[in-house]
């Protein structure tokens, strides 16, 4: 099914959307991936807050190519999942409601996303010129010392995902895959 | 006779290659991909695989990198016996033509100087350079940027000669179900079998760098690679790894001499972004 969705996410937004849903995501999304999420914990662990509201929040594991003059971004696709699956459940559990990445999650993970009424989604990897012009806007939001790796605050609109692990954890991933597989 | 080069022939053609291969895709893999439409079955299967048509237009038209992941640039060079090279170190001037084309073409620097203490280059410098002596006098560079979502997904196995081909079937196809949905299907296959522990991820590695569309020019290797994709292409991975019926693209074997011993099989998966760019100079 097609849906359009505005952030932020709340619990209710993500009880409506099913594992293999096609999703166009508009609003404000966070970028993040391996060293700014190091760094999250490290904050949280002194025992300080985020640059940014985590509370129904959406986070993209991404990091873009450099913008071309007049660009907000360059190429911007989905980074794999699995390497943030050490800290995803710890943000879920203090509100962030919603990943979107490619690739498999752990069961830790899965656990977190039903227990928060949370959600993931997959956008296509390897299309991250078709993506970039979903994105209208990019700002920093902290770590521009990490290049790549920075957090950003960009504004979409009908940016296009898949719900891949729902809010009571079904699995598209398995499913899908079943589907297709011949003995 | 001896011919010289200037290496600074070299530094300009591997800037432009760089640029180049990020934005366009070799022919061979194009046509792939636009085959896989026809092919697919799975209808988000066939949806996913419309899009990377319009994120290769894009990315042609605007120059906006096919995926942001512009990779580590993997560098086979193949120099001619009666070459000699003039101007500063050959694999200087191949860092400063990486330093440049990343620099220049918009690319992402995705390479950190140690890989415990992770400190981006900034310049997505050094590149992994293989080096061959050949016949002749030119030089054959090809350009390969690797991105790691694919290539964490890559693996060895060091079989016994027992294992024999149903083991180097099984190897590929563990290695294809294990990477799944994270190496962005559809994927190109890369497989070295033979050699050595090194000599095989190195023949995987070329592999990949061959023409999707041709085939292997030994008879049991290439029935291997049809078998291999039909398999693989049945494992209902599909585009994106969300269900289907094209996971591959292509299966690559290139083989090597080996050991009494041993029998080391090694699969270097590519994502659908496949980049290979070759120039001779």
């Amino acid at each position: 099914m097609e849906k359009h969705i505005t952030t932020p996410i709340t619990a209710e937004v993500t009880r409506d959307l099913h594992a293999g849903d096609y999703v166009y995501i508009s609003g404000i999304i966070y970028v993040a991936r391996d060293a700014a999420h190091k760094r999250f914990m490290e904050t949280l662990d002194q025992g300080d807050k985020l640059s940014f509201s985590l509370e129904d929040s959406v986070i993209y594991y991404m990091g873009p190519s450099p913008a071309r003059e007049g660009r907000p971004i360059g190429s911007a696709g989905p980074t794999t999942a699995s390497r943030m699956d050490k800290y995803a459940p710890r943000l879920l559990d203090l509100g962030q409601k919603a990943m979107i990445g490619k690739g498999r999650r752990t069961q830790e993970v899965i656990d977190a996303i039903v227990r928060n009424q949370a959600v993931y989604f997959a956008a296509v990897g390897g299309a991250g010129a078709l993506l970039s012009k979903c994105i209208k806007k990019s700002e920093l939001v902290c770590y521009g010392d990490l290049g790549a790796e920075a957090v950003l605050k960009l504004e979409v609109e009908n940016f296009p995902v898949i719900v891949v692990i729902d809010s009571e954890g079904n699995n598209l991933y398995e499913t899908a895959v079943m589907e297709y597989a011949k003995a | 006779m001896i011919r010289t080069i200037a290496t600074e022939e070299i530094t300009k053609n591997i800037r432009e290659m760089c640029i180049e291969a990020n934005h366009y895709l070799s022919k061979d893999m194009e046509q792939a991909l636009k085959n896989a439409v026809d092919i697919e079955q799975a209808d988000l299967g066939k949806k996913i695989l419309c899009q990377l048509q319009e994120n290769l237009t894009i990315a042609r038209e605007d120059m906006i990198p096919i995926c942001q992941d512009t990779g580590m640039a993997v560098i086979f060079i193949e120099v001619g016996q009666d070459v000699h090279f003039e101007g500063m170190l050959l694999e200087d001037a191949i860092n400063e033509g990486v330093r440049q084309g990343y620099l220049d073409g918009f690319l992402r620097k995705s390479v950190v100087g140690d890989p415990i203490v992770r400190e981006n280059t900034k310049d997505n410098t050094p590149a992994v350079i293989h080096y061959s002596i050949v016949k002749g006098d030119q030089v054959k560079l090809i350009l390969a940027p690797k991105g790691f979502g694919s290539e964490n997904m890559s693996r060895v196995f060091m079989l016994k000669p027992a294992d024999g081909i149903e083991g180097v079937k099984e190897a590929i196809l563990n290695a294809v179900k294990d990477a799944g949905p994270n190496a962005c299907p559809p994927m190109v296959v890369g497989v070295g079998v033979g050699g050595t522990f090194e000599k095989c991820a190195l023949l995987a590695k070329q592999a990949l760098t061959r023409s999707v569309q041709e085939r292997s020019q030994i008879p049991y290797v290439k029935e291997l690679e049809e078998e291999m994709l039909d398999k693989i292409n049945s494992l209902g991975i599909g585009p994106g790894g969300l269900g289907g019926t094209v996971t591959a693209l292509a299966v690559n074997i290139n083989t090597y001499p080996t050991h009494i011993a041993g029998l080391p099989v090694a699969v270097n998966i590519c994502c659908h972004v496949n980049r290979h760019v070759v120039r001779e100079i």
